[in-house]
């Protein structure tokens, strides 16, 4: 047998990869279906903290502020062993899913909370003052005004980012969430064959290139940096 | 409460697995001096190839750099660790993480320097060249100290993010911080060690995490 023969029959074997295919692809649905969750719900969270921040009440904006530092300094995997070992310990039972999806869009609600604040602090100063002139309301000019300014002016950061912790959801994997790598590696010690690897890191591929190539050229239209 | 107290705060636990931790937290460290360095080392020649005047060079360069951002490190790392021993190549945890992660982080500090090294007026090198500098003497005198002053802020969060990183060692069975406090918690069925690994990373990197926050309004102002 050739080298090659061995390296297809070890990383491309058509046997293998038929079998476990299917549930691969269910795997890449938990992918998708967990990131939708966590990109929707963290970036909505984030922002909304990022809105109550702007109120300048002392004790909220300390506690946001304390909130988005733990959860930017934590390293996920550390959390969710946490939660997922942990809190059944107190009578507070949560799926595998559930507590992937609770702390990664905690995460990147902390950091969304953060680019946002930034975006908001860095709208000039006479927007505000226009915006209260002509009679709108603190809310009013937060929400019409200045968030879509800030938001605009974050959109190249927090897409960077919220690809970054939607790629997380391959922690899941090691609490047991079926997902793409959950469902790759379990293939992978049952055949004795590395194929499902080889087409799992292809799906992630498949899946996170199109984002990565649309934030270059996010990053190249909105140019963040001057 | 008192059994949140008892399952997440337990002093005495924690205690027992304050020494484990401390050789986890060991083995973290070492991880990041190897890891950090390398990466900052590949990525600064990533910038270079994807900033460079040929295309054969740049764009092969910035598709290898474009897939390594879309692959999730772990994917990486399981790959490089269980993976490649199928062609024969069976590899130590710790060069696994190393090779894995030099991969991923070459990657994400090759796109920040990159940023750097185009954020330098073009009048930078010109001038330096007409002074009789060499192509490389105006790169490394001239170019690169303001191309990585100007991403500082990026490179100092990045590196955050990789020291974060290292606690995904603890899938490959490194006895790094966390893999030293999960073994703890699996042993005595209680989560207060992972409560006392997340205090170590919360000391080590919350100072960090709040002057960067601090150094970016101040640019952004």
């Amino acid at each position: 047998m050739s080298a090659w023969d061995r390296f297809a029959e070890t990383f491309l074997n058509g046997e293998v990869l038929a079998r476990y295919l299917p549930s691969i692809l269910g795997g890449v649905w938990v992918t998708v279906e967990l990131s939708l969750l966590i990109v929707v719900a963290g970036i909505l969270l984030g922002t909304a903290l990022a809105c109550l921040r702007a109120y300048r009440i002392a004790p909220l904006s300390l506690l946001i502020v304390v909130f988005a530092d733990v959860f930017r300094s934590l390293p996920p995997l550390v959390l969710i062993l946490m939660g997922y070992f942990g809190l059944p310990n107190v009578g507070f039972t949560l799926s595998a899913f559930a507590v992937l999806f609770v702390i990664l869009t905690l995460t990147l609600a902390a950091f969304t909370e953060e680019i946002v604040w930034a975006g908001i602090t860095a709208t000039p100063k006479g927007q505000w003052e226009a915006a209260r002139s002509t009679g709108m309301g603190f809310s009013q000019t937060l929400v019409w005004v200045v968030l879509p300014q800030a938001v605009r002016m974050v959109i190249p950061p927090l897409t960077n980012r919220a690809i970054a912790i939607t790629k997380m959801t391959a922690l899941g994997s090691v609490i047991g969430v079926p997902d793409i790598l959950n469902q790759a590696t379990t293939a992978q010690s049952f055949s004795g064959n590395a194929s499902p690897l080889l087409l799992a890191s292809a799906l992630y591929v498949l899946l996170f290139l199109p984002l990565v190539i649309a934030s270059r050229r996010l990053e190249a239209r909105f140019a963040w940096r001057t | 409460m008192d059994q949140l107290i008892l399952q997440f705060f337990n002093v005495e636990v924690m205690a027992k697995a304050w020494p484990l931790l401390l050789r986890g937290l060991g083995m973290t460290a070492l991880l990041c001096l190897a890891v950090i360095p390398l990466g900052l080392l590949g990525g600064l020649l990533a910038a270079l190839a994807s900033t460079s005047q040929s295309r054969w060079l740049r764009w092969p360069t910035v598709a290898l750099i474009d897939l390594f951002r879309a692959l999730p490190p772990l994917v990486l790392l399981i790959f490089v660790y269980s993976g490649l021993p199928f062609t024969g190549l069976q590899l130590p945890p710790f060069l696994a993480v190393v090779i894995a992660f030099l991969l991923n982080n070459s990657a994400y500090y090759g796109e920040i320097i990159r940023a750097g090294l185009i954020s330098v007026p073009a009048g930078q090198s010109e001038a330096a060249r007409s002074t009789g500098l060499t192509q490389s003497q105006t790169l490394i005198h001239v170019v690169l100290p303001q191309a990585l002053r100007n991403v500082l802020p990026d490179l100092i969060s990045n590196s955050v993010e990789v020291v974060k990183m290292t606690s995904l060692a603890s899938v490959v069975s490194l006895a790094e911080l966390l893999y030293s406090a999960d073994m703890a918690r699996s042993v005595t069925y209680n989560a207060s060690p992972i409560t006392l690994a997340a205090l170590i990373y919360l000391i080590l990197l919350w100072p960090v995490v709040r002057l960067m926050s601090r150094f970016q309004r101040k640019i952004a102002i």
